[in-house]
């Protein structure tokens, strides 16, 4: 029997004003009643040429302007760059700051998941893992606020060793700190990873196979998550993760849920992290010999490292001036989003938000 | 027992009727007032926040405030919307919902209980009614959230009305009757004392249902703020978002009654005065409801229908055939 039934396709454009976007975001998708024919990811509305901007800016003077990109993880993004510089003046990095770095870095990654697993659940239609989550992140928010004066845009690594240095006093609370998030991220864990309604909506949602993600380019947990074992901490180690024991977190199947464990259970590995490096951490200056006036010898330069979203580098073309001649990031977030529209096509917008979510974006960092 | 049911109507009936009808308003308006605070309260406990507390002491005048704030709200029609349907779909979601609480039985001299012999089937015929006012909305709004929330909406609620209805049918078995205050009466002196103890898998379903019935989490679909911004009522502000809301709460609080008078016993019960024991059974049946709100994310759509057709409705006849094989042998 043929239908005569008049049918038409819906335009729906979700964003950038949208409670799930997680920011300016905007998604044009077509839609046949609730399925989904096409989808158009439109970025660029919080796009502030971060990289032109950097051009006219001395090294230390680009910091500032990296915490702005991925805002949930700025350490790390503050790291990318001074790395970068770090890795082409081949300078010597002080012990103690490269402990700081590590408990910095990790602790914002943690924060970051936090953020991601509250926001998460948030758009599955759970509201309180959302202030569960909250509140734990507000510990190390704080840590952050005393160490360097800023909650989310720390502006803390210098090139060359870090701006402030740690009290004993902060040491200790970082120590006291590491068992305590442990036991709520393990509350967390048993308030919903076993909800029946939780895993029915995540299992074997927005699946990719290995070689996709690796067609796609993506890094991070996106690619970790169909079992392809890949963190730079561990394969090309760099500032000091080679001292530390640590497990890199895979999953198997690729899917929404699998995501979600892999962000649950690498808090767990760098919670450990900053376990070791707060009991290690030796006495010294924080800040290495640097030249007054940091000139990059003309060439180019790239180097990566682990960000929270994936794999964040920084590539440097110089000319062998005090500022950059070009500085190109590789945001983690921008390379992960493009698959996006090959997992949308077929679903319903209800999968929708949660295979986005899952992607973890966060728009500062994708628009750059 | 209603002896001015079968008189002719008089003028002193009719202001009986009406002064009625304002005291139930009344008393339902305070009532959904302090569930609204009751609700902020409770489940900012469990998020381990403290809730509204400044307006008032306690955060008593919160939801006055609140109300005071929607009525002085500039009324927004969107251009391009139906403006008739637009300004009547609140009230048609919401005149069924003050209407079904003509039904319930507060105290045992049911002074303004209905107590009409197709008591449950009104209520049912009654509530189904409130949807078409969210399609309605949802439609008039010519918003594409607001579209697909009053589909998603309608789609569940009538789906989700068969279950509801199959599983009140193994309580009209045992009890006889459709009549809501018979019902509550006839468990004072069951053989099997409330009927929550026969008809578990009924009370159950129906909870489940009556949860799905109301959109409530884990089945608010139709309002899922992460999708569809607010669904059927995206676009409604001022006084008529506030219709939708209070039709919201109204049936919350008679889901809560009906589920007291079919299940628990109603009014019945040692000591406390009938209207206290009614009163305390139904805010758990609502306290019940907003921990679940709290804890539970959203199912998906097709999950949804799918629990309804292959899980509740086979489970609700299968009560059916129970309740008969009760009465038939005990």
């Amino acid at each position: 029997m043929t239908s005569t039934l008049h049918k038409e396709e819906m335009i729906l454009n979700l964003g950038p004003q949208h409670p799930s976007t997680h920011g300016v975001f905007r998604l044009v998708v077509t839609l046949d009643g609730e399925q989904i024919v096409d989808a158009d990811p439109v970025i660029g509305y919080l796009h502030r040429g971060t990289e032109k901007l950097a051009e006219g800016l001395q090294y230390t003077q680009i910091i500032p302007y990296t915490d702005r990109m991925d805002y949930l993880a700025a350490m790390l993004n503050n790291y990318a760059l001074v790395h970068a510089v770090e890795y082409a003046l081949d300078l010597e990095i002080p012990d103690r700051a490269e402990y700081l770095r590590m408990i910095v870095m990790e602790l914002n990654r943690v924060a970051s998941h936090m953020v991601f697993i509250g926001t998460y659940l948030l758009d599955l239609g759970a509201m309180s893992p959302f202030l569960y989550a909250f509140i734990e992140r507000e510990n190390i928010v704080e840590l952050f606020n005393e160490i360097c004066g800023a909650r989310l845009t720390y502006n803390y690594m210098r090139i060359g060793g870090v701006k402030w240095d740690a009290t004993p006093d902060w040491i200790d609370k970082v120590r006291r700190l590491v068992p305590m998030l442990r036991e709520k991220v393990k509350m967390i864990d048993n308030l919903v990873s076993g909800n029946e309604i939780f895993l029915n909506r995540v299992r074997g949602i927005g699946k990719f196979t290995k070689e996709e993600a690796l067609n796609y380019s993506l890094s991070g947990v996106n690619l970790r998550s169909t079992g392809f074992r890949f963190d730079l901490r561990k394969v090309r180690p760099y500032g000091i993760y080679d001292r530390f024991d640590f497990d890199v977190i895979v999953g198997e199947n690729g899917d929404a849920l699998d995501r979600y464990t892999c962000r649950l259970r690498e808090i767990e590995q760098s919670l450990r992290i900053v376990e070791q490096a707060a009991s290690q951490i030796p006495e010294g200056p924080v800040m290495g010999k640097v030249p007054k006036m940091i000139r990059v010898p003309a060439g180019e330069y790239y180097a990566s490292i682990e960000g929270a979203r994936g794999e964040l580098g920084a590539y440097i073309v110089s000319d062998g001036k005090d500022k950059p001649y070009r500085l190109k990031f590789h945001r983690p977030s921008f390379v992960n989003l493009q698959i996006l529209r090959k997992l949308l096509i077929g679903q319903n917008v209800a999968n929708l938000i949660a295979i986005l979510g899952a992607v973890d974006i966060v728009l500062g960092e994708v628009d750059g | 027992m209603f002896a001015w049911q079968n008189t002719p109507m008089t003028g002193l009936h009719l202001l009986g009727i009406i002064i009625g009808a304002i005291i139930v308003l009344l008393l339902v308006l305070i009532t959904v007032m302090y569930e609204i605070l009751a609700q902020r309260k409770f489940i900012g406990w469990i998020q381990r926040r403290i809730g509204p507390n400044r307006v008032g002491p306690w955060g008593l005048l919160q939801t006055a405030a609140d109300v005071l704030k929607l009525l002085i709200k500039e009324d927004v029609i969107p251009a391009k919307a139906d403006r008739a349907m637009f300004s009547i779909a609140p009230i048609i979601a919401f005149v069924p919902a003050f209407m079904v609480l003509a039904l319930v039985p507060y105290t045992m001299n049911h002074v303004f209980t209905a107590g009409m012999n197709v008591g449950v089937l009104f209520y049912i015929a009654l509530s189904s009614v409130s949807i078409i006012g969210f399609v309605l909305g949802g439609w008039a709004s010519n918003n594409k959230y607001s579209l697909v929330g009053g589909m998603r909406s309608a789609a569940q609620m009538i789906s989700y009305e068969i279950p509801m209805g199959m599983s009140i049918l193994g309580v009209v078995m045992i009890a006889g009757s459709m009549n809501i205050t018979t019902i509550v009466a006839d468990q004072s002196h069951s053989q099997f004392g409330w009927y929550i103890i026969p008809q578990i898998i009924g009370f159950i379903v129906f909870l489940i249902a009556g949860i799905a019935e109301l959109n409530w989490t884990p089945f608010d679909l139709p309002e899922a703020e992460s999708e569809l911004v607010a669904g059927y009522f995206t676009e409604y502000s001022g006084f008529r978002f506030a219709f939708y809301m209070l039709s919201e709460y109204v049936y919350l609080f008679a889901f809560a009654a009906l589920a007291t008078s079919l299940f628990l016993g109603g009014w019945n019960g040692p000591i406390l005065p009938g209207w206290l024991w009614f009163a305390i059974k139904s805010a758990l049946i609502v306290l019940l409801l907003f921990w679940v709100q709290a804890t539970m994310p959203r199912m998906r759509g097709d999950q949804l229908m799918s629990f309804a057709w292959k899980v509740l409705i086979p489970v609700s006849l299968f009560n059916i055939l129970l309740t008969g094989l009760l009465s038939l042998f005990v």
